[in-house]
């Protein structure tokens, strides 16, 4: 079992095939959509994790590719620069998924980078901007 | 049983001193009850890091040859006010940048001093005869200028506020970024570390107490502008919102750019946190029971902050522990809080002025003016001459 991000970008003509059903049906993998959205060029994209065997990942992959949509490793990250964070925890409201957070006991930001979904909400709401996307 | 500050300050010098931060004497108390704690504990030290628009320094540059006097000043183009003799200037903290708008204000400009940078120093004149000199560019540093200290006419706001956003809009506010529909909720005092939560009515820090501020040691120059101490309280004497306010100054040139640091709030401003720490001596019975005093036991206001008028409306209050918990509840909805001001650093500070004073660096003075406990809060209505 692995756990994989993936960007997935549909083509305008691709837009509406079932893909994610196939997925699960052909390659009884479990996935979580983290984000959609349909960009103004009509392009498709998503945001999704993977579980499953290493194989049936890499088959999904290969049966996307081939359906025209194009697959990207979810290569983006959020970065705190620990230099400039104060720990105030602006960011923590923000954050939907929670994967900003004070620490309890020492009350220092956390990051949980499994449960970010970049959707980057903290960044402009950080006041000493130590918060960054990594390309 | 009383001491005195005199009496703490002998210990103090003689390495007796027993001084704890203001979280730890929560359980110390629960423990051992407040008057043994009383008898124990002679310094509890409070502390807050937030940020605090109503900051400034005043600098004095030395003169020039020719001499100018300055009628218009910037530092790094943001401007300084002039208006006051030669070359004395203030250099607001929320004060932007003519070429660079938000990105760099005056909180940079006093941060930049602090860390030694060379600052850009441009200013213009009328000309007079004894001040012949029209313009002047150089750089100055820290090291080059006579004066320089921070004068912050507000800060150490005892409580604030909740601000949340029931709009259809994402609003930018100096309480940051309040998403719409009750998404989220921020707010800004460090609670039971806060020093005016821990005194409620002024005993011990008035004007003339020495204070730890931005890392150099500083004093409380004047009562703070906005002062409300008539803020409706708790029978704990704890205010639930926006009460009694500090004017504090200290020397720049000792202060430390980890303890004074720029804030950038998008679409908003740029203000400055500062970092306070306050000794509070334990006096009586009665200051310890104040000095207990836990987050859960602290409570604020929740307001509306997309409602743009003066008076906004109110949702109820809620307690620093849920607020802290980073879940609260506003008109039945789950509510996400965040704070602005940094509970880790307050702490810090706290445990900072703590070793201070342990180690002897760092003695306790009394007042000389209490803060007022009366006192209206005035609104500014837009009134021709003859209505005033």
């Amino acid at each position: 079992m692995k756990k994989k991000k993936l960007v997935l970008s549909f083509p305008e003509d691709r837009v509406t095939k079932p893909i994610t059903y196939k997925l699960v049906k052909e390659f009884d993998l479990e996935f979580n959509i983290l984000r959609a959205e349909i960009t103004p060029d009509a392009e498709g994209r998503m945001l999704i994790e993977l579980k499953g065997d290493d194989e049936k990942i890499d088959g999904a992959v290969r049966y996307l590719e081939s359906s025209g949509i194009r697959v990207q490793e979810a290569a983006r990250d959020i970065l705190i620069d620990r230099e400039s964070c104060v720990d105030c925890g602006e960011c923590t409201s923000v954050c939907i998924t929670r994967a900003l957070s004070l620490d309890k006991k020492t009350k220092k930001l956390q990051f949980d980078k499994d449960k970010c979904i970049l959707c980057e909400l903290c960044l402009d709401c950080c006041p000493v901007r130590a918060i960054r996307v990594n390309m | 049983m009383a001491k005195t500050i005199e009496e703490i300050n002998q210990k103090i010098r003689d390495g007796s001193v027993v001084v704890l931060n203001a979280e730890e004497i929560i359980d110390f108390v629960r423990e051992k009850g407040v008057r043994k704690a009383a008898r124990e504990v002679d310094v509890v030290t409070t502390a807050t890091f937030g940020p605090m628009c109503s900051s400034g320094a005043f600098i004095n540059f030395g003169h020039s040859d020719p001499p100018i006097k300055m009628a218009r000043a910037w530092l790094n183009d943001v401007p300084a006010y002039a208006g006051i003799a030669a070359v004395d200037v203030y250099i607001g903290a929320t004060e932007l940048s003519e070429s660079e708008g938000i990105k760099y204000g005056g909180a940079h400009v006093i941060s930049d001093i602090i860390s030694g940078k060379p600052v850009k120093l441009r200013a213009i004149s009328q000309g007079t005869d004894c001040y012949p000199r029209k313009e002047i560019e150089t750089y100055i540093t820290r090291d080059t200028i006579n004066q320089a200290y921070l004068y912050n006419p507000r800060n150490a706001y005892q409580n604030y506020a909740v601000a949340t956003n029931s709009s259809n809009r994402t609003i930018y506010t100096y309480m940051g970024k309040l998403l719409p529909r009750f998404t989220n909720a921020t707010y800004s005092s460090a609670g039971q570390l806060s020093p005016l939560l821990n005194d409620p009515y002024y005993r011990t820090i008035g004007i003339g107490t020495r204070i730890f501020l931005g890392g150099a040691e500083g004093y409380v120059s004047w009562t703070g502008t906005q002062h409300n101490p008539e803020k409706q309280r708790l029978s704990n004497g704890t205010p639930t919102g926006l009460a009694g306010t500090l004017a504090v100054a200290g020397d720049l040139k000792h202060m430390s750019p980890r303890y004074i640091r720029p804030a950038v709030f998008e679409r908003y401003g740029v203000s400055m946190f500062v970092g306070i720490g306050i000794p509070i001596p334990v006096l009586d019975e009665e200051m310890m029971e104040f000095l207990k005093i836990s987050d859960d036991q602290i409570q604020v206001e929740i307001f509306d902050y997309s409602v743009q008028r003066r008076s906004k409306p109110s949702y109820g209050k809620v307690d620093y522990r849920q607020l802290r918990s980073g879940k609260i509840n506003i008109k039945g909805k789950t509510v996400q809080a965040g704070s602005m001001s940094s509970y880790a650093m307050a702490l810090e500070i706290a445990d900072l002025l703590k070793d201070r004073i342990s180690s002897g660096s760092f003695e306790l003075t009394n007042m000389v003016k209490a803060l007022p406990l009366e006192g209206e809060y005035r609104s500014l209505d837009i009134l021709s001459q003859e209505e005033l």
